[in-house]
């Protein structure tokens, strides 16, 4: 069954033409990569699923709704989280903060609980507490939970996003980047971590340079270049495909 | 950056750090009994009016730095008109007491609906602009509500609007009144500080962006701290008119502004004691200065600068550091 169905979408930004008639589709718990160039249009195609940018064509539907024009938090709360390229925690928060985050959608409770201490008040905040650290240990975060998260190591922090992603129970998450920067050891376990994480019934959409991973973890790959989109298919088809040979793979020995 | 200040329990790894004896002592809570303690027992010291009338405008001004905390340090939005709510509350107040007779506290309902409403009105169309446009905005407004008070007939133009009744008979009582009300006040900030609302504008300052992708509203969430700060600023307004029973649009200046700015920087922005702390110096400083006549704001003016030089996190920083509960 298909979660999230992208048709024809076009970015433009002025003259520049950052994304030409992308489709594809992601089912129910599964591993979709999109990987290209630098400059490919990845990172915008994740933009435009999520409502920050604005498509200039296309439409995007998320289990048989269109996302079109709505703002990020509506994205959000229609079960589509996300992390960035760029690292994007609240560095001066304490780490289970950070976590809370993602519960935010869920908790009830209101102005009037949070001033007069109600028992409800209590224990939503108890329950976001506890959900926080769920996730936490989910992901395996090693280190201080109650201290800024800006004081982790990098590697911890980019478990600490996931970990947010993850506490607002998405059906679908997007992962741009989640390996960059990771030494091998801590490569090994993202692969684990986003296995697990399918293994939750949540689909993933990954944004990847790093060839390794993309090839052992998805079931099914997209290959953009110059926002256009040029192979679709499962690993070993992709591999072979002569296109991204030339446009991608061809040009980089290390894949 | 100076390493020695008592609050920060040392940084230790794992989920078990001890914390110390003293920063027990320092926890909010303890804090502000103590400060409720000293509120309370300083008209032993000294309560001549003149002692009374000071520590009476300290607790409002301690109100108005919690409420603009709330905009400023939580939230992370520049307000450079702040005075706007205090005036509109205190004219709203005035107004309503003196043309209809009521008491003071009588006109808090209305003073409440009225600075909500005029929190919607400046935030709702500016609170999409980034923050240093929204700063020239509400710069503009503020003074747009005091020239407006200027001119109308209602407001009493610039002579303002005098015989406000105050809440109580004697000035002792007013005090006692003010400082239930203004520690009243700055508990609910500090509770909504902690709360999935407060949590939401912190996450908002930190990064808009992610805040957004996990499901904030932020402009919602912006709004929201928009408005309490304008009721809170309102609510200070009240008690502001009750203390001088006269007020006028000189009360409402830019400078009024940017003290109860300069109390939430010098405290420490988004740190609930900092801020009260921050507005307790800002008022009593110069008071305390009177001694060197024509050089007070002077040496006021150095010792502010000494200090955010010295300490420029504030003088008692927000904490991120959970306590295990």
């Amino acid at each position: 069954m298909t979660l999230l169905e992208v048709r024809e979408l076009r970015l433009a930004f002025g003259g520049l033409v950052a994304i030409d008639g992308l489709s594809f589709s992601v089912g129910e718990a599964e591993i979709v990569s999109v990987i290209g160039p630098n400059g490919a249009g990845k990172t915008s195609a994740f933009n435009c699923v999520t409502g920050f940018y604005r498509p200039t064509g296309g439409t995007i539907a998320f289990d048989g709704k269109s996302l079109l024009g709505k703002r990020p938090s509506a994205v959000a709360a229609a079960g589509i989280s996300r992390t960035f390229q760029n690292l994007r925690l609240f560095g001066e928060l304490s780490v289970l903060d950070n976590v809370r985050a993602g519960s935010h959608l869920r908790l009830k409770q209101s102005v009037f609980d949070a001033l007069l201490h109600t028992p409800r008040y209590r224990r939503t905040e108890r329950e976001c507490t506890a959900e926080a650290n769920h996730w936490l240990d989910f992901v395996g975060l090693r280190g201080d939970r109650c201290s800024e998260a800006r004081n982790l190591p990098y590697g911890e922090q980019r478990r600490v996003e996931i970990a947010r992603a993850l506490a607002r129970e998405p059906r679908l998450l997007l992962l741009d980047e989640p390996a960059a920067g990771l030494n091998h050891a801590e490569k090994t376990e993202m692969l684990d971590l986003i296995r697990r994480i399918r293994d939750l019934g949540i689909a993933i959409v990954l944004i990847e340079h790093d060839m390794g991973l993309v090839m052992q973890v998805s079931e099914r790959i997209v290959v953009l270049n110059f926002g256009k989109e040029i192979a679709d298919g499962r690993p070993e088809e992709v591999r072979r495909d002569p296109a991204v040979i030339e446009a991608y793979l061809g040009s980089d020995t290390h894949a | 950056m100076n390493e020695t200040k008592a609050p920060e329990a040392p940084r230790k790894l794992g989920a078990t750090a001890p914390r110390t004896r003293l920063s027990k002592l320092f926890d909010n809570r303890w804090a502000g009994l103590a400060g409720l303690l000293i509120a309370l027992l300083a008209p032993f010291v000294n309560a001549s009016d003149y002692a009374l009338s000071i520590m009476t405008s300290a607790a409002i001004f301690a109100m108005l730095a919690s409420g603009l905390n709330i905009v400023v340090g939580y939230t992370g939005l520049l307000d450079l008109g702040y005075a706007a709510f205090f005036a509109v509350g205190a004219y709203t107040s005035g107004v309503l007491a003196t043309r209809f007779e009521l008491p003071l506290l009588v006109t808090v309902p209305a003073v409440i609906v009225v600075t909500v409403i005029a929190g919607i009105i400046i935030g709702a169309p500016t609170l999409r602009l980034r923050s240093d446009y929204l700063a020239i905005v509400t710069l503009g407004f503020g003074e747009i509500i005091r020239i407006t008070a200027n001119n109308l007939p209602v407001t009493g133009g610039p002579s303002g609007i005098y015989g406000i009744p105050s809440l109580t008979d004697s000035p002792v009582t007013f005090y006692y009144v003010t400082v239930v009300i203004v520690a009243i006040a700055i508990i609910g900030a500090s509770r909504l500080g902690r709360s999935r609302l407060g949590r939401a504008m912190r996450f908002v300052r930190e990064d808009e962006d992610a805040a957004e992708a996990t499901g904030v509203h932020t402009y919602r969430v912006k709004l929201a701290a928009y408005i309490a700060g304008a009721v809170w600023g309102g609510l200070a307004g009240v008690l502001f008119a009750g203390h001088l029973s006269a007020i006028s649009p000189n009360s409402f200046t830019f400078l009024q502004s940017a003290l109860v700015l300069m109390a939430v920087v010098l405290g420490g922005m988004g740190s609930v004691p900092g801020v009260v702390l921050g507005a307790i110096v800002i008022s009593l400083l110069p008071e305390l200065l009177r001694g060197v006549a024509d050089y007070r704001y002077f040496i006021f003016g150095v010792l502010l600068i000494i200090v955010m030089l010295v300490r420029p996190q504030g003088l008692w920083p927000a904490r991120s550091k959970e306590a295990l509960k």
